[in-house]
């Protein structure tokens, strides 16, 4: 075992975890610690933008993007943070631009915008061009940009380092502990202060657009160390994701006037959402895409439906609604500028499906995409720890681990990278101020002992179960009852399932008893943080008896304001989840009834 | 249909050398051969390593020699290989550490020397630096790189030489030397100016054909050649 000593340790080096790393960097001697190298973190699939109401090519403001923000949430999300957000957004991107990240640009030179889900001027209602791009790849230059500046900047990196424990001693965070890819060596990071920047846990169900990576380590050891986990019932599915796949296709396909039709050829989303249709919130259009495909209007009865963007399908719709470029002309576009704009989009459906987008509708169905819920914490970054928002000393979150809430019930597409982007930031700089406030705590005693138990339970069980069925068998489940509808009945099977299925995990064989790149070992370890996020997230989905924003349950179809605008907050205890409830803090806008 | 996967096997811990192991696999025509391993890894052997993420081609984890040829393991479908036979083996030129899975720290150091990152001390202005479509234009293809290796571990002149910075650390170079915000060009040509650098370089087109993002990479080498030569951007 390995002792290292640093004032900040950050864990996840995607998005969030490299914006901490850069300003804690600034003041305060920072490692990062990664199971992946840097530019292999999930920040790099995402593709259609990152909002802020710059104005580069249409009039838009902060206040409207708040406000989007929070009617995009079912009102869920906490209104301080989400104004401090959306105010924060336009330094954010004009920062990433100063650090070289490659817009997309307008005629004047400015970082080029598109509309996207949910983002509308507040006056007409229509859509407005607010998500900031790189073509297609916007996520993918976010991630090279922010580690191009890591290095620049000399920002220590501990890559293929897999962290396994959080520690704690006298009610703060002190340390975690790591395991070695390489080596399969144990390493003890001694911290003052610690940022978990880890990512989401889409992998707990079968469709979705999540990388292998994404396993919900910061919460599943989060949770093992009594903190809890708020709103995990929240959970994001995107409705374009290639069919079967699940492989993501960017909203920003709509943006560029793409349109989803059903078996009949019909623009479906008309009947859903008039005023703003294929660019409605997610959970909107994930809805309409089930309910069309119940009622076999799937394509050929089945379990997809199309996306076209072939310029005669945009140009057709776009005449239909009127739409014009910001110039005032109409908007008209051609099969190259299709090309130019989406691509990897054309790229990936050309590769997996032989499609190619310029000339053939796409087949796509929703995917798990993103986890609203996660770690809970202030604006700043700073883990709370109960409903009255205690800070849990020297411990950090940012990016999708985290909870702030600025997403609620539902988050609006270009937020995630806005949302690793600020509070990627503040986290840093918080963290670092308050390593340079305080001492090094005393590491318990034997640190890595509660490691070496876990490791020992997957390796010494002599067990027979596979872990590749009970993951199959974890994510069938949660596709079925606890995603995109949801009813008592269908999520209490879930629940018994997913116990069923831990009880069996307790059994699972590892083949690999090996030191060198034990990839086998850590990924069965990967299925029981799934396993654990899976019965949280279905506990937490029972017990809230209504529907807002991605959790909507056909028992209780209506938002019920009176009972259930409260964040849930749920603690693993004994083997159960125990739940309790915490305010929504509301600055300007009182709940209304959410249409698009 | 039936897929016979030979793959490259090695464990330092209870290998001498390298051996391979063939398994038969249960295939979809249009399944990747990502999932042939993982099915390996699954059922029948976990002790089988490689790395992998995203699954979609956009990470650049699982670069690896698919029938002699680099490809992303994520990205390249049974059918696409026109053949029920399968051989997988990690990339060439780089030191394996288990099975699939090589040493990328040199891979990592060759991009690092690049100085891979916006260079301009000029205060920035309050809002974006402007840069035209056009401009913008002149980097897009090198920006589009995730970093996998593929191309670097296909050229001959690096399997001569490792020293040889490679046409990946050389396109990223690219990216901020076209760039017209950036005033790092002096420097990054001088860098590439050496007996390890561009002039490495033979035109042999192995990287363009193994770059799993189709950047045309031997061009932005031209490219690059052609400003080391001159001194000049255009």
């Amino acid at each position: 075992m390995k002792i290292h000593q640093f004032d900040v340790v950050v864990v996840g080096a995607g998005g969030a975890g490299l914006m901490a790393a850069l300003y804690a960097s600034r003041n305060a001697n920072t490692a990062v610690l990664s199971k992946l190298y840097p530019t292999r973190s999930h920040t790099g699939a995402a593709q259609g933008g990152v909002g802020a109401a710059l104005g580069s090519e249409e009039e838009d403001h902060a206040e409207w993007h708040t406000y989007d923000t929070v009617k995009g949430s079912d009102y869920l999300g906490d209104q301080d943070a989400i104004e401090f957000m959306c105010e924060e957004a336009i330094e954010a991107v004009y920062e990433l631009e100063h650090m070289g990240l490659p817009f997309s640009r307008t005629s004047e030179g400015r970082i080029a915008q598109r509309p996207f889900g949910g983002h509308t001027n507040n006056v007409t209602g229509k859509p407005v061009r607010r998500a900031c791009y790189a073509a297609d790849r916007t996520g993918h230059m976010i991630l090279q940009t922010l580690y191009q500046q890591c290095i620049k900047n000399r920002v220590r990196f501990y890559d293929e380092f897999h962290v396994i424990d959080l520690l704690l001693a006298n009610g703060a965070a002190v340390g975690v502990v790591a395991l070695e890819l390489a080596s399969g060596e144990l390493h003890v990071f001694h911290a003052k202060s610690i940022i978990f920047a880890t990512g989401g846990h889409g992998r707990v169900w079968e469709i979705t657009s999540n990388a292998y990576a994404y396993s919900g380590d910061g919460v599943a050891i989060t949770l093992r160390r009594g903190i809890p986990a708020e709103d995990m019932e929240f959970f994001q599915f995107h409705p374009t994701g290639i069919f079967k796949l699940g492989i993501l296709i960017t909203e920003g396909v709509r943006g560029e006037g793409g349109v989803l039709l059903n078996d009949k050829g019909e623009r479906f989303m008309e009947q859903y959402a008039p005023t703003v249709k294929d660019l409605a919130s997610r959970d909107v259009i994930s809805r309409a895409m089930y309910i069309e495909m119940k009622e076999g209007r799937g394509i050929g009865g089945k379990r997809y439906l199309y996306l076209d963007v072939r310029p005669e399908t945009v140009n057709k719709y776009a005449a239909q609604d009127g739409r014009k470029r910001p110039d005032g002309s109409p908007y008209v576009v051609t099969g190259e500028e299709i090309l130019s704009k989406l691509p990897d989009i054309v790229d990936f459906c050309r590769t997996y499906l032989g499609v190619d987008p310029v000339s053939q509708p796409m087949p796509v169905q929703p995917t798990a995409h993103y986890a609203m819920g996660g770690i809970p914490t202030n604006k700043f970054g700073e883990v709370v720890t109960d409903e009255n928002n205690t800070v849990l000393p020297g411990l950090y979150a940012a990016g999708e681990v985290a909870c702030v809430s600025v997403h609620g019930a539902n988050r609006l597409g270009t937020n995630s990278l806005l949302d690793l982007l600020v509070f990627g930031k503040y986290a840093g700089i918080k963290a670092a101020q308050f390593a340079n406030g305080t001492q090094f705590q005393t590491l318990p005693t034997d640190p890595t002992d509660f490691t070496r138990q876990q490791f020992d339970a997957l390796l010494k069980n002599n067990g027979k179960e596979q872990a590749a069925d009970i993951a199959a068998e974890m994510q069938s489940v949660m596709n079925d009852y606890v995603g995109v509808f949801r009813t008592e009945e269908g999520m209490l099977s879930a629940k018994e399932k997913i116990q069923e299925l831990k009880s069996r995990f307790k059994h699972v064989k590892v083949d690999d008893s090996g030191k060198t790149f034990n990839t086998e070992l850590l990924n069965t370890w990967e299925l029981g943080n799934l396993l654990d996020l899976a019965e949280v997230t279905t506990v937490s989905a029972i017990a809230r008896k209504e529907s807002r924003g991605a959790h909507a349950r056909d028992d209780f179809t209506k938002r019920d304001d009176d009972d259930w605008l409260k964040h849930t907050l749920a603690w693993q205890r004994d083997g159960d989840v125990e739940l309790r409830y915490k305010p929504v803090v509301f600055t300007k806008f009182q709940p209304k009834e959410r249409v698009y | 249909m039936q897929v016979k996967l030979k793959i490259f096997r090695y464990n330092p811990e209870t290998d001498k050398k390298p051996h391979y192991e063939t398994y038969k696999v249960e295939a979809e025509p249009t399944d990747r051969v990502l999932d042939l391993l993982e099915y390996v890894k699954n059922y029948i052997d976990g002790t089988l390593s490689y790395r992998r993420s995203c699954a979609h081609g956009v990470c650049g984890s699982d670069a690896m020699r698919i029938n002699g040829v680099n490809r992303l393991a994520c990205k390249v479908l049974v059918k696409d290989l026109k053949t029920s036979k399968i051989t997988v083996e990690p990339l060439l030129g780089m030191a394996v550490h288990k099975d699939l899975i090589v040493d990328m720290e040199p891979f990592f150091e060759h991009y690092r020397s690049m100085l891979p990152y916006l260079i301009n001390d000029e205060p920035p202005p309050k809002r974006e630096r402007l840069q035209s479509p056009e401009e913008r234009e002149r980097f897009d293809d090198t920006t589009k790189c995730i970093l996998c290796a593929g191309c670097t571990t296909s050229c001959p002149s690096f399997w001569v030489n490792e020293n040889y910075y490679g046409p990946a650390a050389i396109i990223n170079a690219h990216r901020f030397i076209f760039d017209s915000r950036d005033r790092g060009a002096p420097q990054r040509l001088e860098i590439l100016n050496d007996q390890f650098g561009i002039y490495r370089c033979h035109t042999i087109f192995n990287c363009t054909l193994a770059c799993p993002r189709d950047i045309e990479i031997t061009k932005a080498i031209g490219e690059v050649k052609k400003a080391v030569a001159t001194g000049k951007l255009d």
